[in-house]
């Protein structure tokens, strides 16, 4: 992997908690993610993966602890306000508007980043247009960014007509076009067949080389996780189990433990 | 540090050759083309469809202004000229409608009560009911008044329900609409009228001119459905359109796209109680009087009827839906030969669009002419008392009818076995393949204008109902997405 990550930390979560009622979803845990530094989360199912980016978005506010964004606390604030800092996510049941165009799809999530009125576009004033321009221009770009995946001619279809791994594709697109620092990738290769697949870890590397963004993704397909992490954090009841390379995290026995159960030879030797 | 991923991968990646056309493995284009071809209305309504879409749609719009504008100089009379105007004033409804339940999917069925808070508000403003306090403002300064002050009222409503979603928000903001019927029944009668309403308004009027004639509100109404259609276009297609699509698409992901959904929804609140605000002055000036009974549900039903009917989500769809239905509502009311017209205008125009090919139509065609015109031969030879009764229709569709349809001289008691043998018919009609429908269709045709003649054309209050049913329940079948509409998908979530 080129573009080696910066020192600079963009997310901090410090003793992070969260419980629903009795239930504790995430318990005291701490995750750092330095500029331009790539960052899988594993665990099995259940384990809060998906929760820990529904608290670093806003979705859930945290029980206890601290959610922090390029050194400013963001723990409390809005869905909407937290992806305008420059946190942008994809979702692990994909959530596009399905029934818009692509084109309107990543335009859509410009809002954020434009100012004209609705009555300043009713009367096409100058920032109105100058608005739009830019908008479709950005639009155009990150879709060109799939190169001939998401072309041309898909751009005024439906979402909902996109194939499964377009759809996917799309997700993405539309997160950059909120033109983040930090990327929340939600099981981007959940569905894909192999080819699709190794494009998707292509793709991340070339994410933080060509956009410069942070990503902090969550995976199940290990030849992604090995292909694309930096760093490899693993997960189980809401508790970081470990941390560190791939292949240490992949042979500590926690993790082993986490995902296959423990060794019946070794519970007997234990006993 | 990190395994190098080709090691693992497999190596039959499916290389795509650059610039290479048709369907490939892996992509997804046959389905995508297939999918993303739009949805156009059967036969020569799709080529029409087709060919107005080309031409962009300002161009439409203007065609569509101007055709209105024509229409009374085709010699509409008074009561033709007081359709069109309602139907006007629900079509400029239904498009302020559509801003809040077509594009930012807020089931809000306390609507109707915008359009009451304007004409109830125009109405206090502009007529002599607050002469003690001395305010009667000319048009030109209630109007503006009047819209500012329904969208604070729609953004007061908007900010309790902002939360609700679904089902709460249809049920709180019919009690909102209720409510509003309420008050004006039973608050301050000395100022809102109670059940009497209030009367002597004053018509629209600007600094030197004044609008004394239906003629007037006809063209006025005809110029502010262009322009509100034009102005709303512009915002669909805008940031704040977007928005609004993006929060009814998905909430959630809104949100998370920089999209402060709440504001948004607030908007779209206020943006359509504006529309409807503007509707409610124009309706009470045209009237020169409001009633609480103006603002109560059957009208909301009616807005959302043609909401449906003509596609919501679409700004064109919208105002012909609604349109359609109030010309049905209101035509069927009056006078029997024009709702004769409608009734077998539109019978043939459904078979006109979906019988193909030509060839099955005129057969159907001739079939009933024919097993009309052999029916009424038969009964009138068995007894002459059997085709006594003349058709119920007025014009020359009665005359046209004379030997065709058989009207007994105990019309009322024949029509209703003949309209429950219909209702069978029908029902037996959408069951059986396509081969029986042709034999089936030429009787049933016959029977319909029987039950017509005989029974509903001298009902037009409780056929006007049905009909409005009957043409939802046939657009359901045919055609979910309303006239204009484009099918949407749900996203289960």
């Amino acid at each position: 992997m080129s573009a080696e990550p910066g020192q600079q930390a963009i997310l901090e979560l410090d003793r992070l908690s969260l419980s629903f009622g009795g239930l504790r979803a995430l318990s005291e845990l701490d995750l750092r993610v330095a500029d331009r530094e790539i960052v899988s989360v594993i665990g099995p199912n259940g384990a809060g993966k998906t929760t820990v980016f529904n608290v670093i978005t806003g979705v859930y506010q945290p029980s206890a602890g601290d959610v922090r964004f390029a050194g400013a606390s963001i723990a409390g604030q809005a869905p909407h306000v937290i992806a305008r800092l420059g946190i942008a996510r994809t979702f692990q049941s994909l959530r596009l508007f399905m029934n818009m165009s692509v084109l309107e799809n990543v335009m859509a999530a410009t809002y954020g980043d434009t100012k004209a009125l609705a009555w300043e576009s009713i009367l096409r004033l100058p920032r109105a247009r100058r608005e739009e321009r830019e908008v479709r221009a950005l639009a155009e770009d990150v879709l060109s960014f799939f190169g001939e995946r998401l072309a041309g001619y898909r751009w005024d279809q439906p979402a909902y007509s996109l194939s499964y791994a377009n759809r996917r594709r799309l997700e993405i697109a539309r997160a950059l076009a909120t033109r983040p620092r930090l990327l929340l990738l939600d099981e981007p290769a959940a569905g894909m067949n192999p080819a699709e697949t190794h494009e998707i870890t292509e793709l991340i590397g070339r994410l933080r080389e060509e956009r410069g963004v942070a990503i902090l993704v969550i995976e199940h397909d290990m030849h992604v996780v090995a292909g694309v992490s930096d760093r490899v954090i693993a997960l189980d009841h809401g508790v970081k189990i470990t941390e560190g390379s791939f292949d240490q995290v992949a042979n500590h026995p926690a993790v082993v433990e986490a995902y296959l159960g423990r060794d019946p030879e070794a519970l007997a030797e234990g006993a | 540090m990190s395994v190098d991923p080709d090691s693992q991968q497999p190596q039959d990646i499916i290389e795509i050759p650059p610039g290479s056309r048709g369907p490939r493995l892996g992509a997804d284009e046959w389905v995508a083309r297939r999918e993303g071809r739009r949805e156009y209305l059967p036969s020569w309504l799709g080529r029409a469809e087709r060919e107005s879409e080309r031409i962009g749609w300002w161009p439409r719009l203007a065609i569509a202004g101007v055709a209105a504008a024509l229409l009374p100089g085709l010699g509409l009379g008074g009561f033709q000229l007081q359709v069109g105007i309602d139907a006007m004033v629900i079509a400029l409804l239904a498009v302020g409608l559509n801003i809040v339940v077509g594009w930012a999917g807020l089931l809000d069925l306390g609507y109707v009560a915008f359009f009451g808070a304007g004409a109830y508000g125009y109405a206090l403003l502009s007529s002599n009911q607050l002469g003690t306090s001395g305010i009667h403002l000319p048009a030109y300064f209630s109007v503006p008044i009047v819209m500012i002050a329904v969208a604070l009222l729609g953004l007061g409503v908007g900010l309790p329900s902002r939360r609700l979603i679904g089902d709460y928000l249809a049920i709180i903001t019919l009690f909102f609409g209720e409510a509003f019927v309420e008050f004006t029944n039973n608050v301050a009668p000395s100022k809102l009228g109670g059940p009497n309403g209030i009367t002597g308004i004053d018509p629209i009027r600007g600094f030197t001119w004044q609008i004394t004639s239906n003629y007037g509100y006809y063209y006025l109404l005809v110029i502010i459905l262009v322009v509100t259609m034009a102005v709303l276009r512009l915002v669909e297609k805008s940031r704040t359109g977007r928005a609004w699509r993006a929060v009814r698409e998905d909430p959630l992901a809104a949100a998370s796209m920089t999209i402060p959904v709440n504001r948004v929804k607030l908007a779209a609140f206020a943006a359509g109680a504006v529309v409807a605000a503007l509707a409610g002055t124009i309706f009470a000036a045209q009237q020169a009087s409001v009633f609480p009974t103006d603002f109560d549900t059957p009208i909301l039903i009616l807005i959302y009827a043609g909401l449906i009917l003509g596609g919501a989500g679409s700004i064109a769809g919208a105002c012909l839906g609604a349109l359609v239905v109030m010309v049905i509502y209101d035509g069927l009311l009056r006078s029997p030969a024009e709702a004769g017209y409608l009734f077998y205008g539109l019978i043939l125009l459904t078979l006109l669009a979906k019988l193909r090919p030509w060839r099955r139509l005129a057969v159907v065609l001739a079939a009933t002419v024919a097993l009309g015109l052999a029916a009424h031969a038969i009964a009138k030879a068995i007894s002459a008392s059997a085709v006594a009764g003349g058709p119920q229709s007025g014009g020359w569709i009665a005359s046209a009818l004379r030997d065709w349809v058989i009207v007994p001289a105990n019309a009322q008691a024949a029509g209703n076995w003949g309209f429950v043998i219909l209702i069978c018919l029908l029902i037996t009609l959408v069951q059986v393949s396509s081969r029986w429908r042709t034999i089936l269709l030429p009787p049933t045709l016959c029977l319909a204008s029987f039950v017509w003649e005989t029974r509903l054309v001298v009902e037009p209050s409780i056929t006007r109902q049905l009909m409005i049913g009957a043409i939802l329940i046939v657009m359901m079948n045919a055609r979910p997405q309303g006239l204009l509409g484009q099918r949407r998908v749900e996203t289960v979530t």
